[in-house]
């Protein structure tokens, strides 16, 4: 009953995966069942085929397992012969001759020293070949993230994304450093065993393998139960997880609202809930060591008596030596098999987790049809790789003809349809024309489809039905890379990177030189402020800029616009978050950076939108007025309505 | 600057854990505690006696050929390794209990700690460090606490009373030891102060690949927009290489470890072998023993091992210790007084000389020497560019930060006599970052009264001008919000906080910025309905928005924590020179428009 109440704060990814943090137990072996069947051999055999630049090594690898474990192995049956052999024959002769037995230790020492040195150089191997494999992932999955349409970023949790480079990635790590190389090294172990267990009585290997066949089936039956009481953990944990970062996160509000109480009474009862699901899980989880080792125990125990029993009552050629050397054996073969299904969950897990990877990189990649280039243009109008400040796109047409097209910033959108969701339309036979340098602003309530207008130009998302020409080329046939070039986008969330002030305005323009990046920021109106920062241009920025005002961080991404000197500029409620005084620092910035070229203006307040040479509103998706801020004021629409918003009431 | 950021960070790392703070941790599990470790013990003492019998089964059973000796010590061991498993089974139960136990007693006590926290305790964490703190931390404790009273039991008894059946069976034999142990601890301790620092750089450039992931999922437009995204993949290549190369070094070092200790191992082995078996020629000691004395070395050398590693995972709990020891010595100092006065008769406002800085040991003042006086039922306008600390001055009536010099007064009495839960009943704040919570409208806006009824609901949301869309709803007062209310829009949500507000039905009503997303028409009906049906509220609120507040009874223009002028909107444009600034760059032919009204 408690459980549906608190449900809710469970949060599910957009896979309908439940998304749970780490808990108690994880990555031991109480997490669920051995079952092959839950193994993704597609998944699986993708992920092994990252070790095929490494063939060489996996193949050395695999030589140095078998020889480490046969050799540890063997070097557990010498005892039988140093009893056997040396000991018993040797106690009886008066004046023991010891050079037999040396000899004896000196073979066994090279053995285990063969076994200690391959068994290096799979520790060395292995970490280094899942290291190498581990950054390709990473590598592969981001480039590849890189090149993902915005709408992939929509729809997907930044915090489930972050996790699958952190968490899952590690898990992989996990598998690739130590569950495979046990597994093969614990499967070779328990043959080499078994070999030699064979070689010394079929009897007593009987009786060993009869307890093991037991071992086996109460580990399966602890797994089964275990499976569902972690469940259930992982599912409280992530019920705590979701509650407190809900109502963590609003803290503030409960202060205010004194539901303080309420909050811990709350709290107290999801804490209960996975007191029990974690007791429950984990007392499965702790009585299996001592189970394990306790029916060794009592194996060990079993195979001295009936071996006892044998050497005594039988003839059967058992002797003290054997007998020994046989709970020794005993003694390490269960080790392995408990590795195995503990392992095997880790693999069933990391492959689960690289599913989670592997998605990412299965997602499409922005579509890129564009031929139409831009490039630049000296004196003659002709194309040369010299900065000359003048653009063209280069238009390379069917019949083997190239066309320069001159860089004016011309945007037409020709009854543009365009939806999010399919069948929710957000634009409707929206058409509008912008003419070099004109300035067109873009005015109505939240949710009008103001940025979804820009968003369109630079092809963040691609429309339904219509048109865009840019310069009278359908922005399609425009190379997306090219296109984006020549616009230039100051948004309302700033988006600063780690690093100086200096490398944030050089984003925009990557071979930009020191003086180049200050006559952005003058420009910018951004100058004045970065030189009274501690370190002025060097000034390291950590987390998003967080020393700065939101006006500062605000100026130095107009700075980092104006250095990429794009003919048309989209500026999102850049001013929005700015209180007006600041606003006045930021706009005079802005016009500066607006001189001259094409730009899209969205914004809240009607103030900064009323010098532009058209004003747009947009209601539900379509365009309901337009024209210059004075026209629209005499027309006495909607425009006028919201500009004269307290004439309203009357 | 990045490499004064590294020091801080160092200096951060090394704190001193407050033990004192986790008192009582341990409540109601203690017993819980005592029985996991009195089974540990019971197992570990038949863990070690188990191979003395094997030697005398070995020894008078095997080597003397009788079968009579080798049931009846069999059976010995039989019923030995049964009591093992008992205790082992029921220290595993009891050790999940107890230490599942401390976890829930932590983290409750780290979540009621966390609903005493001031403003000023709230603003010194961030959430996501709070949940961190409350579920990984926790957990890593958790697990610590049981390897604590199983682990960290078990290990030394197994090396100490192996050693001394060792010493027992032979004393001579047992000496190898002398040599081994010191020669392990040596190796661990070389590998550790190698490895170490090696491990703390790799979590250090985990961290920087990380960020860059974080950064390009928030500022994938910026990114893309500048068609960057083959520069960002070189720099995340580079941090990628960096983590590999930097692994890979102490995943080298590591992996020395294991055949180090193992040339150990098998040297004792070997070692007890050679001078055990001339023992035995020489009949100095048994067949029996030598096989145990080579168990008995594996017991000592694999629970040394085990120590070490307890040790070492113990150690690497500390921080999550520090960690959750911060939040929970972390103490508000805004709490209620002793006789603490129950009702407010009035909406008066009153500052007297009141000054605030948000760090005790920073000179630098927020609020400087305002003296204010509001009388009940008044509408208040509070403008200001940002960082003039609107929302500070707010905050200090409803007591959620406390001055630091002057007083505050609501009702005549100091904010500090009153009982928190009555003045912050009466003092209805509607925060600048609000949210909602998951559950439905209803369920949401009863934060503000629990008992509402619906009309009483209806009432508010309409005043709120949010019953009109809450209304269009298909379910009305019951839809289901999302999370911060994600389902909603940004004018919404702040309409609908605005009514679990008005639900307190306070005295004071103070809205910092909170219709910043609420369109002029709107906001201007919302003005009205206050004007009308809430009259004697005092009314605070705080805009950038000169129309906002425009008709108030009173501005208060607020510059660099000081007041820069009160008046009305009349007083002010004639006298003040922000406020004609700001007015300027809103409505530039203002005298238009005020002909027009």
């Amino acid at each position: 009953m408690a459980e549906d109440k608190y449900s809710k704060y469970i949060k599910t990814s957009s896979n309908g995966e439940m998304n749970i943090g780490k808990g108690p137990g994880r990555g031991r072996h109480n997490m669920g069942s051995v079952s092959l069947k839950n193994l993704d051999m597609k998944t699986f055999g993708r992920l092994l085929a990252y070790y095929k630049p490494y063939i060489a090594l996996v193949i050395l690898m695999v030589i140095c397992t078998i020889v480490s474990a046969a050799a540890i192995v063997y070097g557990a049956t010498y005892l039988q012969v140093l009893i056997d052999d040396f000991i018993v024959p040797l106690a009886k002769v008066k004046n023991p001759d010891f050079s037999g037995l040396l000899n004896l230790m000196l073979k066994m020492a090279a053995i285990f020293s063969l076994g200690i040195a391959t068994g290096f150089v799979v520790n060395l191997l292995a970490p280094y070949t899942s290291q190498k494999i581990m950054e390709t992932v990473r590598n592969d999955t981001f480039s590849h993230m890189q090149h993902l349409p915005i709408k992939f970023f929509d729809t997907h949790s930044h915090g489930d994304l972050m996790s699958r480079y952190t968490n899952d990635i590690n898990t992989l790590r996990q598998m690739l450093d130590q569950s495979l190389p046990q597994l093969v090294s614990s499967a070779i172990t328990i043959l080499s065993i078994l070999v030699a267990m064979l070689r010394l009585s079929w009897v007593l290997t009987l009786v060993v393998l009869s307890c093991v066949f037991v071992l086996v089936k109460i580990i399966k039956a602890i797994s089964v139960r275990s499976a569902k009481y972690y469940k259930q953990m992982q599912k409280d944990i992530g019920i705590l997880n979701g509650y407190s970062e809900e109502l963590i996160n609003g803290q503030k509000v409960v202060k205010v609202f004194c539901h303080e109480t309420v909050c811990k009474e709350e709290f107290d009862e999801i804490n209960e809930n996975l007191f029990n699901s974690s007791t429950k899980a984990n007392r499965l989880g702790n009585i299996m060591m001592p189970l394990m080792k306790n029916i060794g125990n009592l194996q060990y125990v079993l195979v001295a008596i009936v071996g006892g029993a044998l050497a005594i009552n039988t003839g059967m050629g058992i002797t003290i030596g054997i007998i020994v050397t046989f709970l020794q054996l005993t003694k390490n073969f269960n080790r392995p098999i408990s590795q195995i299904s503990q392992q095997l969950n880790f693999v069933i897990n990391a492959v689960s987790a690289s599913t989670r990877v592997f998605e990412i990189q299965d997602q499409k990649v922005e579509t890129d049809e564009g031929y139409v280039t831009l490039v630049k243009l000296d004196k003659n109008g002709k194309e040369t790789d010299v900065n000359t400040g003048s653009w063209a796109w280069k238009y390379p047409h069917q019949d083997g003809e190239v066309n320069l097209i001159p860089l004016q910033g011309k945007i037409e959108f020709n009854s543009v349809d365009f939806s999010y969701i399919e069948g929710k339309k957000v634009l409707q036979d929206v058409s509008l024309y912008a003419e070099t340098s004109q300035h067109l602003a873009f005015v109505g309530s939240t949710g009008a489809g103001k940025t979804t207008i820009t968003n369109l130009i630079n092809r963040f998302y691609d429309i339904e039905d219509g048109k865009i020409r840019y310069d009278g080329i359908n922005i399609n046939k425009i190379k997306k890379s090219d296109l984006r070039h020549s616009l230039g986008m100051v948004l309302q969330d700033t988006n600063l990177f780690e690093g100086t002030v200096m490398e944030n305005i050089r984003y925009g323009k990557l071979n930009a030189n020191d003086q180049e990046v200050k006559d952005a920021a003058i420009l910018a109106n951004a100058n004045s402020f970065i030189e009274r920062l501690p370190d002025g241009f060097n000034t390291f920025l950590t987390e998003n800029g967080s020393c700065l005002s939101q006006g500062q961080k605000q100026l130095i991404s107009i700075a980092r616009a104006a250095i990429a000197n794009p003919p048309v500029m989209v500026l999102d409620e850049a001013t929005s978050s700015i209180d007006t005084r600041t606003e006045k620092i930021v706009q005079s910035g802005m016009n500066s950076l607006m001189k001259g070229r094409t730009v899209f203006i969205i914004a809240h307040r009607l103030s900064t939108v009323r010098d532009s040479d058209v004003i747009m509103v947009l209601e539900n998706g379509r365009i309901i007025e337009r024209g210059s801020h004075n026209h629209l004021l005499e027309l006495g629409g909607e425009y006028a309505k919201l500009y004269n918003g307290v004439d309203v009431l009357k | 600057m990045s490499k004064t950021n590294k020091n801080k960070k160092e200096k951060k790392e090394k704190k001193i854990i407050n033990f004192k703070a986790f008192k009582g941790s341990i409540d109601g599990y203690k017993k819980d505690s005592i029985l996991t470790s009195s089974f540990v013990i019971i197992e570990v003492l038949m863990e070690v006696l188990i191979p003395l019998y094997m030697a005398q089964l070995i020894d008078f059973g095997f080597s003397a050929g009788s079968m009579s000796v080798i049931w009846k010590i069999g059976l010995y061991l039989v019923l030995m390794s049964l009591v093992a498993l008992v205790s082992g089974i029921l220290n595993g139960i009891f050790a999940a209990r107890a230490s599942s136990g401390v976890a829930k007693n932590i983290r409750k006590k780290m979540y009621n700690n966390i609903q005493e926290f001031s403003f000023e305790n709230l603003d010194s964490f961030s959430t996501s460090s709070l949940i961190t703190r409350l579920t990984t931390d926790i957990t890593s404790i958790q697990n610590s606490y049981q390897m604590l009273i199983r682990m960290a039991v078990r290990a030394p008894l197994t090396l100490i009373f192996s050693f001394l059946m060792a010493y027992r069976l032979n004393a001579e034999l047992s000496l190898v030891f002398i040599y081994v142990i010191p020669l392990m601890i040596l190796i661990i301790f070389i590998l550790v102060k190698f490895a170490m620092p090696l491990f703390r750089l790799m979590y250090k450039t985990f961290d920087k690949l990380n960020k860059v992931v974080q950064e390009n999922l928030r500022g994938i437009r910026v990114v893309k927009a500048y068609v960057r995204e083959d520069f960002e993949t070189d720099k995340f290549k580079s941090a990628s290489s960096e983590v590999q190369k930097v692994s890979w070094k102490a995943g080298k070092i590591m992996a020395f470890a294991s055949p180090l200790i193992e040339i150990l191992i098998y040297g004792c082995v070997l070692a007890i072998s050679w001078i055990g078996a001339k023992l035995v020629i020489s009949s100095n000691l048994t067949t029996g023993s030598l096989a145990t004395m080579i168990t008995y070395t594996m017991q000592i050398l694999i629970s040394f091992l085990m120590l070490t590693m307890t040790f070492v995972m113990i150690v690497m709990a500390r921080p999550s210790m520090e960690r959750v020891s911060e939040v929970l010595s972390c103490d508000s100092k805004i709490k209620n007084k002793n006789k603490a006065i129950k009702e407010i008769t009035s909406g008066d406002i009153e500052f007297k000389d009141v000054s605030f800085k948000y760090k005790e040991d920073s000179d630098n003042y927020s609020l400087k020497h305002v003296n204010l006086k509001i009388p009940s039922g008044a509408t208040v306008g509070i403008l200001g560019e940002t960082g003039s600390s609107k929302t500070t001055l707010v905050q200090l009536i409803p007591r959620l930060y406390e001055a630091t010099d002057g007083e505050v007064l609501v009702g005549g009495h100091n904010v500090k006599d009153y009982d928190l839960t009555v003045l912050r009943d009466s003092v209805s704040m509607v925060l600048q970052k609000n949210v909602l919570f998951s559950g439905t409208l209803n369920e949401n806006l009863r934060w503000g009264n629990s008992k509402a009824t619906q009309e009483e609901i209806i009432h508010c949301c309409a005043l709120a001008q949010a019953d009109d869309f809450i209304q269009e709803m298909e379910k009305g007062y019951e839809t289901f919000i999302q999370q911060d209310g994600m389902n909603v829009s940004g004018g919404q949500k702040q309409r609908i906080c605005i009514a679990r507000a008005l639900l307190k039905n306070p005295k004071i009503l103070i809205l910092d910025d909170s219709t910043s997303a609420v369109d002029t028409a709107t906001e201007a009906r919302l003005r009205e309905s206050f004007k009308n049906d809430i009259a004697n509220v005092t009314k605070l609120i705080i805009s950038q928005r000169i129309s906002s507040v425009k008709d108030a009874d009173m501005i208060i223009v607020l510059s660099d924590g000081k007041i820069d002028g009160v008046g009305s909107h009349e007083e002010l444009i004639v006298s003040n020179k922000i406020y004609q600034e700001i007015n300027k760059s809103q409505i530039r032919n203002g005298e238009d428009d005020k002909g027009k009204r």
